[in-house]
């Protein structure tokens, strides 16, 4: 046995007692439970604020009476409102409605929209320019797909409002990175903002957009850029950090202004970056779709939400996955053009390029007057696969229910249940006092305090106990999404050929809306806690995927050229070398695994759960501004909390396998 | 494209100087009309729309949710709704009205029920339905290993309220209540229990599409009296209120009483307007299961009855 491998195995022996002092100290508090007082057991009364009564009251007077003398808060976002409403409606008019006017009898459409046949052959010109046969053949299928299926329409009026939010998002995320770039101080408000934002569940804050801005897409698009900012303000900051420190020199040796210096070098040498923030806005905008179209901004993700309305699963799932064909085909063409622009290529596009795009789109949309299939595909040629998939889960569900139920009344009763009932039971003091322990442990006094803040915010709240059945449906889906993921990405990344395949199948996984696996979930599991388990497995197993794959398959050469030299076994080489190498990447994995986990909660609070995600739901639904704003931010204490104690532990474990790889050089 | 925008713009000029029309309404405002989540509101507001638009109304649908909808009509947000359930929403429309904001436009026409529901292949099962006091024999048959030796008992999402746990206390029937989460779960559950003809107890309500496409019936409960719910000493629990079903009542129409004046015709049209119960039913049954559009049954149900509409609207001749 080398002695590296001894560094390493010396080293783990070295941070194990800290664990086990604080697994220890828990374990003595629960053995002493019996003897505790019981305010630190349950949360009492007397300690509980009505924190959601005075949030609600202060947005309600902020959405309906703030403002300078006559001019109101809401009068001005009203007006915004009616600004955002005007490009999305000419969009959408463009491409998916047409121009009419009159209503009711008196209905004329005046305009047919853009052909779909002039919009896919000019998307089909510009992949083969930017990216070649694979990208276009794929735009082919894809518009195929959407015209013929009959979800043309619904498509481009999704296509209208995620475009301006993409547009909006990206704009401001620029914006706000170079400012947070510029200035430490802004950064660290912009980081801590952003950090609640994009973990307080969208439903929650749903209730003062609509007070604000009123019904409609411009509601829907206001909560979606929300949403989609932060990737890009991220990706902003890293993307301007990682400009050689050179280059920038270069230019203020050449006398640049400051703007000058952003303009024409920084943002230039950074556009790869950026482009993966904006590759980020789109999958995220279009994991909005649903939730939008819930506020009306209409389009596939209303399809979705009709078609599951009649349990029409097989329709539901046609209407998905045209927007996992939107955010493929968005998020192919943006990786593209963003590699072109980096590897500095010339203008992949010829003069007569743009002519001949106007002349597809022209010519085609012209034509329409005279074939009105060039508009709007026959409803008689529109073809439906949504029988079979009907069919096939009343097979599963006729076939083998019981086998099924088997495992769920299993999970239920020996596994579920028994966890719920324990986080319950366990003391609130003994939690706050274990969680701030692990965090001194891992980042010092900072962290301890950091933590035990955040659920002293939910203790406070009288969230509690709806936390805590949070957090062991959080755990238990984290739990099996590792089991799975792990191992699935490890086998994938020992096959290198598999990974465009794969990396497909993931990106279906978190663009298609868990709604349309939800319901056949729970027609074989029924309503409650394991259908719900299912729903948030399935989409956290993505990210635990994707980092597996990463940290598996970026292990250093020379690492297990040396392991080979040592004569180690496979399972040596997997367990010294590639798991020390990649745990850094498995942990953030961890992190994002449960990030989305988390995110999953109010979506799974539609089978019927009982914890802060089915809180967020019932506020929304009685419309309690304050009780789903509080709830919110309860699941993002939560979230922020396994977020600092991951990041803490990842960073020491960077340094656990730098300092190994010290070690083995000096030796 | 710049032709195209040019023709746009042209269009739109012309169009809008040529107001050739019988009726000018009385304000040029848009009247907002609520539309919410379940299908029957949603036709009707659309058939609303399809009328009040053919006369020359400009139409404005805004989504509203069923109990948080009483500010946004006090305050003159939202002007009129085409359905008010009793069953649901019967004390706070009461309240709401009493407050001289909110006008009480008459019933719609079809009955609002909704109670404890199973399917027929159950009678066999559970001899003595629908009585209630047989569920107190064949809890077992409902049960599922999580809820055993109780039945099991979906109830629709916990928003709904509803109170079911307080009705088993009051009973004593052995049933565990559990919460859908929607109320698509919730009818995804019974399609998954009618496939296999497996027990299930559920929440249904009407109009809705289920009683019309699952075979069933609704548990008899001693009936639903205002004594009930006050009064602990009525009904078989003289302990406990809430021994007894569900509301059964009327739909009916609802408007904010500050703008009559403003369209005093349009008000008019929506008290006249009026549905058939089993009319209601079959619409619903074309959207929900056929998968046709709202918008193509509701201007499907304009064409047919144009006559009646036109009656109703007769202010506007």
């Amino acid at each position: 046995m080398s002695n590296a491998v001894l560094e390493m195995r010396t080293h783990k022996s070295w941070r194990f007692p800290l664990w086990a002092s604080v697994m220890a100290f828990t374990g003595l508090c629960l053995a002493l439970y019996p003897l505790m007082p019981a305010w630190l057991v349950d949360v009492p009364a007397a300690v509980v604020f009505p924190i959601a009564q005075w949030t609600g009251d202060a947005i309600e007077w902020f959405a309906r009476e703030a403002g300078i003398g006559a001019f109101k808060v809401q009068d001005l976002t009203r007006l915004a409102a009616k600004f955002i409403d005007a490009p999305i409606s000419f969009l959408n008019a463009l491409l998916s409605e047409g121009y009419s006017t009159g209503a009711g009898f008196n209905k004329q459409q005046l305009l047919p929209p853009l052909s779909w046949f002039g919009v896919t052959g000019t998307a089909v010109l510009v992949a083969w320019r930017l990216s070649g046969p694979r990208l276009t053949l794929m735009i082919i299928f894809g518009g195929m797909y959407l015209v013929s299926f009959g979800l043309w329409p619904q498509t481009m009026t999704t296509l209208a409002s995620v475009a301006l939010c993409v547009v909006i998002a990206a704009a401001a995320g620029l914006g706000l990175g170079v400012a947070s770039y510029r200035s430490a101080r802004t950064e660290t408000v912009a980081r801590a903002v952003m950090n609640v934002m994009q973990t307080v569940p969208i439903f929650s804050y749903l209730i003062p957009t609509l007070l604000l801005f009123g019904y409609g897409p411009s509601a829907a698009l206001f909560a979606t850029v929300v949403y989609a900012l932060p990737p890009m303000v991220h990706a902003t900051v890293l993307a301007l950090r990682s400009v050689p420190e050179e280059t920038r020199e270069f230019g203020a040796i050449a006398g640049c202004t400051r703007r000058q210096i952003l303009w024409k070098i920084e943002l230039p040498v950074a556009l790869p970056n950026l482009a993966i923030g904006l590759n980020q806005v789109v999958m995220m905008s279009l994991n909005m779709v649903i939730i939008a179209s819930m506020i009306g901004a209409g389009g596939l993700g209303y399809d979705v939400l009709r078609a599951l309305r009649r349990l029409d699963i097989g329709a539901g799932l046609q209407a998905g996955l045209a927007i996992v064909v939107l955010a493929v085909i968005l998020d192919r063409l943006t990786q593209d053009a963003a590699h072109v622009q980096s590897t500095g290529k010339r203008n992949p596009f010829s003069r007569a390029d743009v002519p001949a795009m106007l002349a597809i789109l022209g010519g085609a949309t012209a034509l329409s007057f005279v074939f009105p299939q060039l508009a709007n595909w026959p409803e008689e040629w529109t073809l439906t696969t949504a029988p079979f998939w009907n069919d096939a889960v009343s097979y599963i569900n006729k076939n083998f229910f019981d086998q099924l139920e088997a495992l769920r009344t299993f999970m239920l009763l020996f596994v579920m249940n028994p966890l719920r009932d324990f986080m319950l039971a366990v003391p609130w003091a003994v939690v706050l006092a274990s969680v701030g322990l692990l965090g001194f442990v891992f980042g010092r006094a900072r962290l301890a305090l950091t933590l035990v803040a955040l659920l002293l915010f939910i203790v406070l709240s009288g969230y509690w106990d709806k936390a805590m059945g949070s957090v062991y449906l959080i755990a238990l889906s984290v739990m099996l999404a590792l089991a799975a993921g792990v191992p699935l990405g490890v086998w994938i990344a020992a096959r290198p050929r598999l990974r465009k395949t794969a990396g497909l199948a993931l990106d279906t996984l978190q663009t298609l809306p868990t709604l349309v696996y939800l319901l056949p979930a729970v027609m074989l599991f029924r309503n409650g806690d394991f259908s719900a388990l299912i729903a948030v497995t399935l989409y956290a197993l993505a990210p635990m995927v994707r980092y597996t794959i990463h940290g598996f398959s970026n292990v250093p050469a020379d690492r297990l050229e040396a392991a080979d030299m040592c004569g180690c076994t496979a399972f040596q080489r997997f367990v010294h070398v590639k798991l020390p190498a990649a745990a850094p990447t498995l942990i953030l994995g961890v992190n994002q695994t449960i990030m989305m986990a988390l995110s999953m909660l109010v979506i799974a609070a539609l089978v019927g759960t009982r914890e802060l995600g089915q809180e967020v739901f019932i506020a929304l639904s009685q419309g309690n501004t304050g009780d789903g704003i509080v709830a919110g931010l309860c699941v993002a204490a939560l979230a922020l909390a396994a977020d600092g104690l991951l990041k803490a532990w990842s960073t020491q474990a960077v340094r656990g396998v730098t300092n190994g790889r010290g070690a083995r050089g000096n030796s | 494209m710049k032709k195209l925008l040019i023709s746009l713009i042209a269009s739109t000029a012309l169009l809008s100087a040529t107001p050739a029309k019988a009726f000018t309404p009385e304000s040029t405002d848009p009247i907002k009309i609520m539309i919410s989540d379940w299908t029957s509101i949603l036709l009707h507001t659309e058939m609303l729309n399809i009328v009040l638009s053919t006369l020359g109304y400009d139409v404005e649908t805004v989504i509203v949710d069923d109990s948080a909808r009483y500010p946004g009509f006090e305050a003159g947000d939202v002007h009129i709704a085409m359905e008010v359930w009793e069953t649901t929403q019967g004390a706070n429309f009461a309240k709401s009205v009493a407050t001289g904001k909110t006008l009480d436009m008459g019933e719609l026409g079809p009955q609002a029920k909704e109670d404890w529901w199973y399917p027929a292949y159950m009678e066999a099962k559970c001899p003595g339905l629908p009585d209630w006091e047989a569920l107190k024999n064949c809890a077992d048959v409902f049960s599922t290993p999580d809820t055993a030796p109780k039945g099991r008992y979906l109830s629709g999402p916990v928003a709904w309220g509803g109170n079911d746990e307080e009705r088993v206390a009051a009973l004593g029937l052995p049933f565990e209540v559990v919460n859908a989460g929607t109320d698509a779960a919730m009818f995804a559950e019974l399609k998954s229990a009618y496939e296999r003809e497996a027990p299930i107890m559920l929440w249904v309500y009407e109009p809705h599409w289920a009683p019309s496409v699952f075979e069933g019936s609704y548990v008899a409960f001693p009936p639903s009296t205002e004594a009930c719910y006050e009064d602990a000493s009525w009904g078989p629990n003289p302990d406990a209120t809430f021994d007894c079903g569900k509301k059964e009542g009327w739909i009916k129409k609802m408007a904010w009483a500050g703008s009559e004046e403003k369209w005093p015709c349009a008000y008019e049209v929506v008290r006249n307007f009026q549905m058939d119960g089993t009319e209601v039913g079959n619409l619903v049954y074309k959207v929900d299961v056929d998968g046709m559009s709202v918008e193509d049954v509701a201007m499907e149900w304009a064409k047919e009855n144009e006559a009646t509409w036109r009656e109703w609207a007769a202010c506007a001749k």
